[in-house]
């Protein structure tokens, strides 16, 4: 099948690739850009797992089109943390809080409680629990991944303050 | 949430809260699970699978799909040498060699394609040409036992489960044990109660679906990136099925994306390895979550009678427990840990257990977390429960009446060494939950105990000294939730060193020495002890080196929470980092290594519920509103990762009970293989899980440790039976207690 060029900005870095028009746009963030922090869990857009940020607005990556981020900007697990290693507090929080046990969901609930922090910087349990229902996790029961959130959002807006 | 740990730490490391090695590149994207490997050249492969549930396969032509652009190989199972008797028979495995005369269930795999990407292998697939002869099909077990029933197999192999059954007739296997006299038990019981009931096909749910590269360099070796919870047994399933030396097969473990029994076996490396071998390049398979649910090994459907006696004064006197597991398309439920565990937590004179092992046109089905445990506890709690009401016997009072305790003599009659049955009932009884009258319509309280064995079994570890006083451990045990942190404690412990010193590894089939699989909650138990007798070697060898520098003998040198001290001399001491720095100049470095098989130390385990749910009347739906569990964990080598263990398990439980089940069609076919259709537990509905952590420290293990992953799964699906009994007045008797099976109990006690 033909490629086609798509420009985007990935992580903050312009990048330029081929796809091929049927490609996902998790498929070419895994194969293409080899960012494999993302993951699949079923490809029908109902685990969460290959959650990004698609211009600002949380995605699940297996039900979008590579061609549909030309011009637009991606933002993966693999750009939470600072160029000097320095963890995103919710990276800090769920290692801290033991919110994750295999952690094959875990970039996609950081990535989809990022969008979520974003909205609402202070969520209660009903908020983070609504917000994070896109996301499946099968090991933790979600009471840590909770608790991180919380925590994560605590810190947040201390920083800001 | 909210934890409380009885108890008072007498440990440096053990039972700290420590960050897990593997936690930075897991919260930031770097840890590399299977599907992330990516080799130069690789190829893309999928999988053909049956469509129907019985049928000999009359023809396969696969010339169409090799002329695809793109396409580079495909495999059928005319590509495997002839199936070798043994182990791979036994266990089942024949299918991994993809199906030869007959394909047994709907998602069998019939044949494979390498292609140069995922789509294509995809589009190939429908080039392929299969005849079938479709066969009439038998899809319930209670069916399959039938004099008439079709038949899958000519022979069954009564090796199942680790178990060895009796052949029961063409599709059944059966083991039976009893003790005492039952007729008369129950003629001594006041009251006796008697109920049928079902469980449905559940899935694992791990978010990984299972995924390998494999490559098959050309003389014949295979090296093999794989998801799996026993990288050993790919191993030696792999090398049976293609007839290779075990040592010409290497599995590496790469991070694993949850298994809970699911990911024990390899549905995919061996027709990988044929691929690569076709066309010299690595092959990856990942299968798609539909391939998941059709195509690997759900955890089995039952039907279960179940009659229980007991005094008016609460004591049991007789029971009887009959069981079909519905094994699938191969024999293999977990009927023989099921016998073995399925009236055990009861002093229960009088009782006959009966298990079937049914073979049915189904996906294989596999173990999930305390295989067989949820199912039975489902049955026999319930009829506790109903007991309970009978008598008019508080539940905790009766079940601390029944409960074993040490010295009580198990089924094989072996006496129990210390156990917590107590301690758990104990802890539900006090806690604040139990005590918090609950309040309001249709809202109920239910209670249950589950108990399970727990595994012990081979570990292999081997420990480096490095010359700066930190030390490199290796170990075979894929880590799924956080082992390798509580195996690393265990070793540091021993050696006296801070956690911050060891970086532990999980490596190879080539690096270690065998290990059986992440199984039976047996990984922090005996690769645990691997680590500390491998610790231990470390330490012996050490004092050996400080007795050669101060030319003493080495029965003059002692150690002690990582100092070497001579006896008598206090000036003879070297810290472990001291005596470390002397090694390479004094004879060399260190290794220390070990081999063991702890099965003796194993130490079963309780765990207790108390749950209170609402039932909304007019659609049938259960809402938990408070969940407590309390289970003796032993001795909790990481507490966070032991609460995460107790939330997780009993959420999955939760699922099972309320929502989860495979919708099979007349013909076999599941129809809800999506995690849309199939829909498991999200955040919004569950509340957190209280744990309350017991520890009853375990005898049999040198530093007190129990499994802990599995036996919190038992309990909830009985706990919440009780709780809806309680709330509306009908007892369950089948799983799932989704809204509509809810609401038809709720109709019919109303007389619609
Ligand atoms: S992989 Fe995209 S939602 Fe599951
Ligand atoms: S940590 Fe395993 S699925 Fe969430």
């Amino acid at each position: 099948m033909a490629k086609v060029i798509v420009n985007a900005v990935v992580n903050g870095e312009p990048v330029e690739f081929f796809c091929e028009p049927r490609q996902s746009l998790l498929e070419v963030i895994r194969d293409v850009l080899l960012l494999t922090g993302t993951k699949e869990g079923c490809n029908d857009g109902n685990c969460g797992a290959c959650n990004v940020i698609l211009d600002g607005v949380l995605v699940d990556s297996c039900c979008v089109l590579g061609v549909e981020a030309q011009g637009k900007t991606v933002e993966t697990i693999e750009g939470l943390a600072g160029t000097d290693g320095d963890l995103h507090p919710l990276q800090r929080t769920f290692l801290d809080l033991t919110g994750l046990q295999c952690g094959i969901c875990t970039p996609g609930f950081i990535v989809s409680a990022k969008a979520l922090l974003e909205s609402n910087p202070n969520p209660s349990e009903h908020e983070i629990r609504l917000g994070l229902s896109g996301n499946l996790c099968r090991c933790t029961g979600y009471d840590k991944i909770v608790l991180a959130v919380q925590e994560a959002g605590k810190m947040l807006t201390e920083a800001k303050r | 949430m909210s934890t409380t740990i009885e108890r008072s730490s007498q440990y440096k490391v053990i039972g700290k809260d420590v960050l897990r090695p593997d936690g930075v590149d897991k919260v930031t994207g770097r840890a590399v699970f299977a599907d992330d490997v990516h080799l130069n050249g690789m190829l893309h492969a999928k999988v053909l699978r049956s469509p129907h549930a019985h049928a000999k396969i009359r023809s396969i032509d696969v010339s169409e799909a090799l002329k695809m652009p793109g396409v580079r190989a495909v495999v059928t199972s005319e590509d495997f040498p002839p199936i070798p008797e043994g182990i791979v028979k036994e266990e089942g495995a024949a299918f991994f060699a993809l199906a030869s005369d007959k394909v047994l269930f709907r998602g069998h795999a019939v044949a494979a394609v390498a292609a140069d990407s995922p789509h294509v292998a995809d589009e190939a697939l429908s080039k392929i040409k299969v005849e079938y002869e479709v066969l009439k099909a038998v899809l319930d077990p209670r069916e399959a036992m039938e004099p008439g029933a079709p038949v899958l197999h000519e022979k069954l192999n009564p090796m199942s489960f680790g178990a060895r059954l009796e052949q029961h007739s063409p599709n059944a296997l059966q083991q039976i044990t009893s003790m005492g006299d039952i007729e008369q038990g129950f003629r001594e019981a006041d009251v006796v109660v008697e109920r049928e009931f079902t469980t449905k096909t559940v899935h694992q749910g791990y978010i990984e679906p299972q995924s390998c590269v494999v490559d098959t360099a050309p003389d014949g070796s295979v090296t093999i990136w794989s998801t799996c919870q026993g990288p050993f047994r790919h191993r030696d399933n792999t090398a049976d099925l293609l007839q290779l030396p075990q040592n010409k097969v290497k599995v590496i473990p790469t991070e694993i994306g949850g298994g809970f029994g699911g990911k024990e076996v390899p549905y995919l490396e061996p027709m990988a390895a044929i691929l690569s071998r076709k066309t010299g390049r690595p092959v990856k398979i990942t299968m798609s979550r539909s391939d998941v649910f059709e195509g690997t090994g759900p955890a089995c459907a039952s039907y279960m009678r179940v009659k229980f006696g007991a005094k008016k004064t609460g004591e049991l006197v007789a029971a009887h427990l009959y069981f079909c597991f519905e094994a699938g398309a191969f024999p293999g439920a977990p009927v023989g840990g099921a016998v073995g565990i399925g009236l055990g937590r009861y002093k229960i004179p009088n009782q006959l257990v009966e298990g079937f092992d049914v073979v049915v046109n189904k996906p294989r089905t596999q173990p999930y977390r305390a295989p067989g445990a949820t199912q039975i506890h489902f049955a026999t709690e319930g009829v506790v429960d109903e007991l309970c009401e009978k008598i008019g016997m508080d539940p905790i009072e009766f079940r601390l009446k029944n409960v074993v305790q040490e010295g009580d003599r198990n089924v094989q009659g072996v006496p129990f060494l210390r156990i917590g049955g107590v301690e758990v009932l104990e802890a539900i009884k006090n806690s604040d939950h139990y005590k918090t009258p609950l309040e309001g319509p249709n809202r109920g309280r239910g209670v249950a105990l589950g108990f399970w064995r727990n595994g012990g079994g081979m570990s292999s570890c081997s420990i480096s000294v490095h010359p700066d006083g930190t030390v490199s451990i290796i170990e075979g045990s894929p880590d799924l939730s956080g082992t390798r942190t509580g195996i690393g404690m265990q070793a540091a412990e021993t050696l006296g060193i801070p956690f911050e010193d060891v970086r532990i590894t999980v490596v190879d089939t080539d690096s270690v020495g065998y290990t059986m699989g992440s199984w039976g909650s047996r990984t922090s138990f005996a690769t645990g002890w691997a680590a500390i007798e491998a610790a231990r070697d470390v330490n012996l060898k050490m004092v050996e080196r400080a007795s050669s520098i101060w030319s003493v003998p080495p029965e003059e040198v002692e150690v002690s929470d990582g100092t070497f001290y001579h006896r008598d001399d206090g000036s003879k001491k070297f810290t472990f980092k001291q005596l470390a720095a002397r090694l390479n100049a004094t004879g060399g470095p260190v290794v220390g290594s070990s081999v063991v098989d702890p099965t003796r130390g194993v130490g079963p385990a309780f765990a207790a519920n108390v749950v209170d749910l609402e039932v909304d009347p007019e659609t049938g739906k259960v809402t938990i509103l408070r969940y407590t569990v309390a289970q003796d964990v032993g001795q909790a080598l990481h507490p966070g990762m032991v609460e995460g263990q107790l939330e997780g398990g009993t959420v999955q439980g939760i699922g099972w009970a309320l929502n989860e089940e495979y919708f099979f069609d007349n013909d076999g076919q599941m129809r809800n293989s999506s995690f849309l259709d199939y829909r498991m537990p999200v955040a919004l509905d569950v509340p957190m899980i209280d744990t309350i952590i017991i520890e009853v420290p375990n005898p049999g293990h040198p530093y007190g440790v129990r499994g802990v992953g599995e036996n919190n799964i038992i309990t909830p699906p009985a706990a919440i039976a009780a709780a809806i009994h309680n709330a509306i007045g009908v007892r369950m008797t089948d799983l799932p207690m989704s809204p509509g099976y809810v609401l038809q109990a709720l109709w019919q006690q109303n007389g619609h």
